[in-house]
């Protein structure tokens, strides 16, 4: 039995390329080494009557090209948007985030009536660079250096939308690129508060400080998605982040391609420089006319292919492609919700993003205790609580917090994650929400604490990057994951790579599985079935 | 022991009302038999009391009172306020006599206009300046090198207008006394202990006054004005009905007629004084201004776009049309449009790509969706450039105003 394509994990990106392949009438494998599937787009019961979101917690990346082409909505997707958000600050204050343009404006006022009145062309500003970016990212990223009329009308393409810009515009576009967060933001805001909320998605999954130069694109990556249109807004996908790639398996499954959890690849084989298949854990052997590796770059090629087969330059390459380590994940179950005394009671507040950091300066310090190779003592959070709005996670009454932390190390001053440094990270973090919402530790009815240690483990990303690799200037575009690869091939023939690793990057986007599989479909010039183009930006 | 203040309203709950009910709530409640609101610079505002042709009848025929509480007000005070206007708006706002009052514009560096607004010149050092959106951060970034002071003051103030030509005989019935008060010039006077001004200002192109007290005596001022109007049948009017006023003067509303250039997403929809045909009003000898050297570029090479009255063959409104010349190529958009009862016209105001925005263009056309019964007719109208206000009646300037 011979496959058209063997798909090596069960992630968000694997299974959205399994599924445009056999649409497409390739018959298609996704193997998976766990015994089920998701990767980081899963949910597991770990405390009965419980449903977590265990790694990635909220949707807004993933692109509605993407589920409307896989019929998702038929096999169950469900996002729903959250209503609310809230920053905590030291003394008993908050500053909470409205969906309603003045209900927002009037909290801001609260704490800088100038800054107020900044959010708008704030919110306009990256709103530009959204509008500028999303367009490229169901596309595969030219390669300058090549002159295939493919690669230079692409070029072309990008030119021209840059060329499109005015010359400010221009000037904006190259230094948000590149800037830190920080600078970005002192040139809108004074309140720490205000500021310190804005940071908040400029350095999630990012193992860099706010204060790091290209910071600002990552806040930019994060507000790129939309929840039906609603740019830059985020949601729940209901009944967890599993939800969204069961449908992907559900959509899978009705196009024909098969799925084997289980026993993980041990081996791609590589004969005459051509990728034939893959030795499983179990020993069986599946034979692929290609393989499509949804694991990171590193793991990929540094754990799974014979370095022999590849280039040294490459290798090199990939080797020092940044893939770092900085957060951690605690999944809670509770027995009731808990009660942040700084807000008033139903506030939609709960119903959405919560944080505790309120300066760039206390995010900054948390960063440098990362740098100096250990967790922060003073951890910053992007917590949310989706039973808030979702009734299916828990039972009633009850409710999942996710807490995402950051920063965690790959590698506790040098060392291996023990229990204890796991244990210890967990109680920075209990500890934290407790001064915010006394009582809570005692609602706590089960923890899952997953450190880089458990993510790399469980989830296969290498130190734990959220992202399969950071989303730096340097590695992004046509440099993503390496110069002279970004086309989802490798240096092995009927090799290719589908994650977060290549363009466009990370988070639960599907556009680097559709991209990979638009590619393979051209490259074995078979007919794209069900495959859309980005939609209009008017 | 607890205070027997009544409670003030605990400020982080401003989410369960989101938007504000302004100090002449209780009454513009009363009045709003249809219950239609509207929000408008977030607060709750009247759309429409109770009939739409009534109210912008009264307009005309008789006495109206408009709620403006919602626009945006900024306090601007100190020894350098003049030279800060001055800086930040193309208008003279030195030569702005105490007393008086000028609509201006601002723009950015580019030259393309933030907002248009009205500037109060209240004392020698101390102007109110009244716009649609809000500019804190730009106005507080210009003052960055003046003696001066820059405070949103829009809650500390209740604003009503007072539009119709019978609105000095209200004014006169509820004793306060204008007959010398000249466009564009304010007066003081008490009302209940407290302040308050009457400026001969509007944006009905109508005669008619804005009447700016506390918010604490908002509603003595609400009461006076209709138990002294009474005899002129004084209705309020809703937003729609002004709407309807101000294009028949041919009046623009900021986020209606352009997209002010601090929000414009789209880099293509800002404008310059030049294409909004507010270009009258800079004072290129004053001295530097935000945006001079851009305005004074496209001034010797020309804009793109121009901003006119349209006069549009029949009887249906052409809101939001889109503008051709020869039937084919699309030259411009209408941003507003009604059949004006007032002049018995079709009027327009668009915005249209040189050189098509002269009065000597012929051959415009606007493409109508005119909705009836659930179908769209699809119409192709024949649109002339014609002179703005479309409506303009001496009554609006007579000094003293007629007494009817």
């Amino acid at each position: 039995m011979t496959y058209d394509a063997v798909i090596v994990g069960a992630g968000h990106n694997g299974l959205v390329a399994a599924c445009y392949l056999a649409r497409a009438g390739l018959k298609v494998i996704v193997v998976e080494k766990n015994d089920w599937i998701g990767g980081a787009a899963v949910s597991r019961e770990l405390y009965p009557g419980f449903t977590y979101s265990n790694c990635s917690y909220v949707s807004s990346l993933f692109r509605p090209e993407i589920m409307r082409d896989l019929e998702l909505p038929k096999h169950g997707l469900q996002i729903l948007p959250y209503e609310g958000g809230a920053l905590f600050t030291e003394g008993g204050g908050y500053l909470g985030m409205f969906r309603n343009h003045d209900a927002n404006r009037r909290e801001i006022e609260r704490h800088s009536p100038r800054d107020a009145e900044a959010y708008d062309r704030y919110a306009r500003d990256v709103l530009r660079h959204c509008r500028f970016i999303r367009p490229m990212l169901l596309r595969t990223a030219a390669d300058p250096a090549s002159f295939r009329p493919r690669d230079i009308a692409e070029l072309a393409w990008m030119g021209k939308q840059m060329f499109g810009l005015s010359e400010m515009a221009m000037y904006d576009m190259i230094r948000f690129w590149t800037m830190s967060i920080a600078d970005f933001l002192d040139e809108y805001f004074e309140n720490p508060a205000v500021k310190a909320y804005q940071a908040v998605a400029s350095i999630i999954g990012t193992a860099l400080g706010p204060m790091s130069p290209g910071t600002a694109y990552v806040l930019l990556h994060h507000a790129m998605g939309d929840v039906d249109g609603n740019v830059g807004a985020w949601g729940f996908a209901r009944g967890g982040m599993g939800s969204i790639t069961r449908a992907l398996a559900a959509s899978l499954g009705a196009a024909g391609g098969e799925i084997r959890s289980g026993s993980g690849v041990v081996r791609i084989l590589v004969r005459n420089g051509r990728a034939t298949g893959v030795v499983l854990e179990n020993g069986d052997e599946i034979v692929g006319r290609r393989v499509v590796s949804n694991m990171d770059v590193k793991r990929t090629f540094l754990r799974h292919v014979d370095e022999t087969d590849l280039p040294g330059a490459f290798l090199k390459r990939v080797r020092n492609f940044k893939i770092r380590g900085s957060s951690g994940k605690l999944n809670i179950a509770l027995d009731r919700a808990p009660r942040f005394t700084a807000l008033p009671d139903g506030s939609p507040c709960m119903k959405g993003d919560l944080h505790f950091t309120d300066s760039i300066e206390k995010m900054e310090r948390a960063y440098d205790d990362w740098k100096a190779g250990h967790y922060s003592r003073d951890p910053f959070q992007d917590m949310m609580i989706p039973t808030m709005i979702d009734p299916t996670m828990a039972p009633p009454g009850k409710h999942f917090m996710s807490c995402f932390i950051q920063y965690a190390p790959p590698r506790i001053e040098g060392n291996d994650w023990s229990d204890a440094d796991r244990d210890g990270f967990a109680q920075t973090v209990l500890n934290q929400i407790e001064t915010y919402a006394p009582g809570f530790k005692d609602s706590v009815l089960h923890v899952e604490v997953r450190t880089p240690r458990e993510l790399e483990r469980e989830v296969g990303l290498t130190e734990g990057n959220i992202f399969q690799g950071e989303l730096t200037f340097d590695q992004l575009l046509f440099n993503r994951p390496v110069p002279g690869y970004a086309q989802y091939r490798s240096p092995i023939r009927d090799l290719w790579i589908c994650g977060s690793s290549t363009h466009p990057g990370g988070g639960v986007m599907g556009a680097p599985g559709r991209n990979a599989a638009a590619e393979i479909l051209r490259d074995i010039k078979t007919p794209k079935k069900d495959m859309s183009d980005a939609y209009a930006v008017l | 022991m607890k205070a027997e203040k009544t409670m003030q309203p605990d400020p982080r709950l401003h989410y369960l009302t989101p938007l504000r009910q302004t100090p002449f709530h209780a009454r513009t409640a009363a009045a709003n038999r249809l219950n239609s609101w509207g929000p408008w610079g977030g607060y709750t505002t009247v759309l429409e009391y109770e009939d739409l042709a009534m109210e912008h009848s009264a307009i005309r025929n008789a006495a109206t009172v408009y709620d403006l509480c919602p626009m945006v007000k900024y306090r601007i005070t100190g020894p350098g306020a003049a030279d800060y206007l001055n800086r930040l708006t193309v208008r003279n706002a030195a030569r702005l006599p105490v007393g008086a009052v000028h609509y201006t514009i601002w723009c950015d560096d580019a030259g393309k206009i933030l907002d248009d607004g009205t500037l109060f010149r209240l004392g020698q050092d101390d102007y109110r300046l009244c716009c649609q959106e809000r500019h804190l951060p730009w106005l507080l970034d210009s003052a960055i090198g003046f003696d001066v002071r820059v405070v949103e003051e829009t809650e500390d103030v209740a604003a009503l207008s007072l539009q119709g030509p019978c609105s000095y005989a209200v004014l006169k019935a509820a004793g306060f006394e204008v007959a010398e008060l000249k466009p564009f010039r304010m007066v003081d006077f008490v009302l209940d202990g407290g302040g308050l001004t009457v400026s001969r200002t509007g944006f009905t192109g109508d005669l008619g006054y804005e009447l700016w007290t506390t918010p604490d005596r908002a509603l003595v001022l609400w009461d006076l004005l209709f138990e002294a109007g009474a005899p002129w049948g004084i209705r309020p009017i809703g937003t729609q009905a002004l709407d309807l006023a101000r294009t028949e003067a041919g009046f623009i509303i900021t986020n209606l007629d352009f997209i002010p250039a601090h929000q414009a997403v789209r880099e293509d929809r800002v404008r310059s004084p030049f294409e909004l045909a507010l270009d009258w009003m800079i004072d290129w000898d004053k001295g530097h201004f935000n945006g001079r050297r851009a305005l004074l570029a496209e001034r010797a090479e020309g804009s793109p776009w121009a901003f006119v009255g349209l006069d549009i063959e029949g009887n249906v409104s052409a809101e939001h049309a889109i503008i051709y010349h020869d039937k084919k190529h699309e030259v411009g958009q209408i941003t507003a449009a009604c059949w004006s009862p007032t002049v018995k016209r079709n009027i327009a105001l668009a915005h249209v790509r040189r050189p098509y925005h002269s009065a000597k263009s012929a051959n415009l056309w606007v493409e109508v969706y005119a909705m009836r019964e659930l179908q769209y007719v699809k119409l192709m109208l024949k649109a002339r450039v014609c002179d703005r206000p479309f409506f303009n009646p001496p009554r609006r300037r007579a000094t003293p105003p007629g007494l009817f």
